[in-house]
């Protein structure tokens, strides 16, 4: 048995039939190519999922596509406007605050909510802010770096 | 136009592509016709495969096949490529899939493909397993106590090998002639890689040619391409292309071969289509290497000022079930010949013995024995320093080797082997000033009275990298079965652009921004001008890949010597163009010019156009800028430092807070400061979780209790303050780089640092050694039992 979902995921509206089972991030991943969106674990810890769904930052291995039907995706694909990278892309890479990058996608865009939420953070709060969000390579200080950077650039 | 990049933190050339999502990973690859594979794994830790029925599952809609370890019979066990030198080993290792039995729990004994990972895993729960159980061993060192377990017919007591190192006699000497002696035994606990990208493995087969191409998550390319070849097909490496996108991340865990590599070619082989299988999670912590792990009784002995007489090291080294690839190696050469550490110790001995388990298999992990072996000489010092009452500052001081020892030869134990160049003191002191040790000292004091436990704990380590010299490492000295020199091709094109293809295999460090900087600075030409490729086998030289931080410090010496001979190519067809005698002309800052008039110029672009079109060179000169450079270095490279770090302990809790740390690393020249950094704060954050968090649990039945992200501690941002970073620079003198190897050290260093800072904390309660993960409740019971209670 299919269902029908209709989701605009970065700003382009999309109907397809799938299975109720298929998970947000393999629907982004497989039936619709976006795979910036990594998955690093089968737990919902590690983060690198995360996207924006309806305004707020989901780790989207916990939502099934359905779920998820009649919805606005954020994806790190869709940060970028005119070619102009997103200030946080662009503080990600003044800042080194990725090295193998596998995790960069999902923190860009819990950053991205959390500035949203809070655009002047301590750097506490960053650091609270990203508990959602595992990364192995940096001990996170460039990723704090970034966001600090970044919120300073948009305005916070 | 004299530029110098080198030492300057351009961004990464990388980072677009990362920060976009265009970086194509393995599990972003999706070719036509692929179908996807599931692994069955053993639930059992120790057990006899009796009968396996595949039927239910074969006949699931959308599977395409089962099979089990009889199907690849024809397939031999898969290499052990690095054994403890000059001692036997009793070699075990995985099948691509299991056949008879199973030694760890996570071995895969069938596998499902199907048109999708959804009905392959569906399936997975439809294949029965009919299992003998067997008795368990977990413990390394009661494994190889008589009546336990045994694991495999060709290891008597479990045990893989019993390899040594140092004096024993010596060393029993001068313990016995010691002012001080100090015993500890110190558990190095099971750590967990856990790069956030696991592993996958694609693979491809043209029946036409008998080609495979395979997509591996791998550190090492060119290695799984011999091995998968000479070892596991038996064809020639022709016959196979191996690719590693775009690498989440490794330490040490994406080196090897793995059993589902070669499962997987196997398939394509077998069903004519591409087949993918990328690891969970879950796989991921049964399946893939763990690090560390080792049970060590550590004896040290000293004179009454604090003068390190002695050192004499017995270990446990727990390989899990069965070997993985470089398993025997990591807790011998890389760690055994480490344990002078930082220090002028006149005796030293050390045995290990490696032993079978019940448990998954260990090999490298960041830092690969040397982090074991700083514990170990580190928590030594911090052990004499508390039991002689003296300030574990100067007992390092008295002890460190002094500048003008260098090279030094740690009294042969690093089997010809010697530290290249150091001043372990100037970094020590360069650390005690970032903290301000005195003050600190007096806040210690103050909060003691006050009921608060502030601890300062220091590590001065010395590390191995650039792993090389293929005469020492190769086979027989250390076992490693093969040579581990780099490779480099340099290409100037016709319009000046220059393309660096590599053997080594970045999956996180950078490479195409630090080794386009060598480039830069020696063509003298803009970065933006340099590509670097990589991490294909068909189009790059082979390497053995990167690893032990020894993709600068070897790799990219092979980049700078391919360079040296472009550069005298272009200087001799610049002569040529500005009708000049060679002898009169000089390549310098991009361009060759007649020496004393600068003027009379020729650009490296306009060398290189004139190389590339060829109808004016001078005789015998081949066309083209071009060459390719094989580098094996005399020696290793020896980075050092100290870190320090500060913490507060909870005496009613047990929590530890680390309040501040500070490092001051000497990893000999730096390229790119940003990166250095970088790996730095990365390996300090591995390194304190070990210490406090991290650890590898496994029960009596040889269960992973800590089998996902849920019970594993894997640190979270706010775990950690700033970290403070300096650094001194103390060129190496083994390659004309002067660079030593940065990606391992702060893992290294921290784990100590921080286990001796909440040791000193400590100090009122009298209590000398807790084993780690210091965690509330090992650190509350310790306290509980130092007050008596």
């Amino acid at each position: 048995m299919k269902l029908p979902v209709s989701i605009t995921v970065n700003g382009v509206t999309r109907t397809h039939e799938v299975e109720p089972r298929l998970l947000l991030v393999h629907y982004l991943r497989d039936v619709l190519g976006l795979t910036g969106t990594n998955i690093g674990c089968d737990t919902s810890q590690c983060g690198a999922c995360t996207v924006i769904l309806d305004g707020q930052a989901v780790k989207s291995c916990t939502v099934l596509a359905v779920q998820a039907d009649g919805s606005n995706v954020l994806t790190v694909e869709g940060l970028a406007q005119n070619g102009q990278l997103h200030p946080l892309q662009e503080a990600f890479w003044e800042k080194h605050g990725l090295q193998c990058g596998f995790c960069t996608p999902g923190m860009i865009m819990t950053a991205y909510d959390l500035l949203q939420r809070n655009p002047r953070p301590t750097e506490a709060e960053i650091r609270h802010g990203l508990e959602g969000n595992l990364c192995r390579c940096t001990g996170y200080q460039n990723i704090v770096a970034a966001v600090q950077y970044a919120a300073a650039r948009m305005g916070g | 136009m004299a530029t110098k990049v080198i030492g300057t933190s351009i961004k990464r050339r990388e980072d677009p592509r990362l920060i976009t999502g265009e970086a194509k990973y393995l599990d972003d690859i999706q070719l036509p016709g692929m179908l996807h594979a599931a692994i069955l794994r053993s639930p059992y830790a120790h057990a006899r495969i009796k009968r396996i029925n595949t039927e239910k599952a074969a006949a699931l809609p959308g599977v395409v096949a089962v099979f089990t370890g009889a199907d690849f019979k024809d397939l031999p066990p898969l290499p052990c490529a690095w054994q403890a030198g000059g001692v036997k080993n009793n070699v075990n290792t995985p099948r691509v899939l299991e056949i008879d039995k199973v030694t760890f729990t996570g071995a895969g004994v069938a596998v499902v493909v199907a048109e999708n990972r959804y009905i392959a895993e569906d399936a997975l729960g439809l294949i029965e397993v009919d299992y003998e159980p067997l008795p368990v061993v977990v413990d390394a060192e009661k494994a190889t106590q008589p009546g336990a377990p045994q694991l495999h017919e060709n290891a008597p007591n479990n045990i893989c090998m019993d390899w040594s190192c140092g004096d024993a006699e010596a060393t029993e000497r001068a313990l016995s002639q010691a002012d001080v002696v100090v015993r500890q035994r110190l558990v190095n606990q099971r750590l967990i890689p856990t790069p956030i990208e696991p592993r996958g493995a694609i693979a491809q087969y043209f029946p036409a040619t008998g080609e495979f191409t395979v997509w591996l998550t791998s550190q090492a390319p060119h290695v799984m391409r011999l091995l998968m070849t000479a070892f596991i097909f038996g064809i020639p490496e022709t016959k196979m292309r191996v690719i590693s996108p775009q690498v989440g991340g490794g330490f040490g865990s994406k080196i090897f071969l793995y059993p589902e590599y070669c499962l997987v070619a196997a398939l394509a082989r077998k069903l004519g289509r591409p087949v993918k299988w990328m690891e969970t999670r879950k796989e991921n912590y049964v399946a893939t290497t763990h690090g560390r792990d080792h049970i060590t009784e550590m004896e040290v002995g000293a004179t009454r000022d604090g003068k390190i007489t002695a050192l004499k090291v017995k270990t446990y080294a727990n390989l899990g079930g069965i070997l993985s690839t470089i398993a025997p190696g990591i807790p011998t050469t890389l760690y055994g010949r480490m344990l002078s550490g930082a220090y002028r110790i006149p005796n030293i001995y050390c045995q290990v013995l490696g032993v079978y388990t019940n448990t998954g298999m260990v090999d490298a992990y960041r830092g690969a024995g040397r982090p074991e072996a700083t514990y170990v000489v580190e928590r030594a010092v911090d052990l004499v320093a508390r039991e002689l009452n003296l300030d574990p500052v100067e007992v390092r001081r008295k002890n460190f080797i002094p500048p003008e020892a260098f090279p030094y030869d740690p009294v042969g134990i690093l089997a010809g082997l010697k530290y290249d160049s150091g001043d372990y003191e100037k970094t020590l002191n360069k650390a005690l000033e970032m903290v301000d040790y005195a003050a600190f000292r007096r806040e210690q004091a103050e909060a003691r009275k006050q009921g608060r436990y502030l601890g300062i704990g220091f590590s001065s380590y010395v590390e191995i990298c650039g792993v090389a010299p293929s005469a020492w490492i190769g086979l027989p000295n250390q076992g490693w079965g093969a040579g581990l020199w780099e490779s480099a091709n340099v290409r100037v094109h016709l319009t000046g652009k220059v393309v660096v293809t590599t053997g080594s295999q970045p999956h996180g460090q950078g490479h195409e921004t630090t080794l386009a900087q060598i480039v830069a600075d020696e063509l003298g030409i803009p970065v933006e001008d340099v590509i670097v490729q990589h991490s294909d086998t068909l189009g790059t030289p082979f390497g053995y890949g990167t690893y032990g931080s020894r993709s600068a410090a070897v790799g990219g010496v092979a980049v700078y010597n391919s360079l040296q001979r472009i550069k005298e190519k272009a200087r001799v067809l610049g002569a040529h163009l500005l009708e000049a005698d060679p002898a009169d002309v000089v390549f310098e800052g991009g361009k060759v010019y007649v020496k004393g008039a600068p003027d009379r110029a020729k650009t490296i672009q306009e060398i290189a156009a004139a190389a590339a079109l060829a109808y004016n060179l001078p005789p015998g000169m081949e066309p083209f800028l071009d060459d390719t450079a094989y580098y094996d270095p005399p020696n290793c490279t020896f980075p050092f430092g100290t870190h320090i770090a500060i913490v507060e302990v909870e005496a009613d809790t047990g929590q530890v807070h680390l309040r501040r740390y500070i490092a001051v690393d000497d990893v000999g020249r730096v390229i790119n400061p940003m990166i250095v950094d970088g790996q730095v704060h990365g390996g300090i954050a591995q390194g304190v979780a070990q210490a406090l968090w991290e650890g590898a649990v496994y029960d009596e039945n040889g269960q992973l209790v800590t089998g996902t992200l849920t019970e594993y501690a894997l640190p979270k941002a706010e775990f950690f303050p700033t970290f403070e970073v300096g650094r001194t620079e103390t060129p190496s003198p083994v390659n004309p780089l002067g660079v030593k190897g940065a990606g391992e050290t702060g893992t290294i260093a921290a784990t100590p640092a921080v286990v001796n800072a909440v040791m000193d904390a400590l100090a009122p309660f009298g209590i000398k050694h807790i084993d780690m993960p210091l965690t509330p409740e090992r650190v509350w019971r310790a306290i509980q039992q130092a007050q008596g209670r």
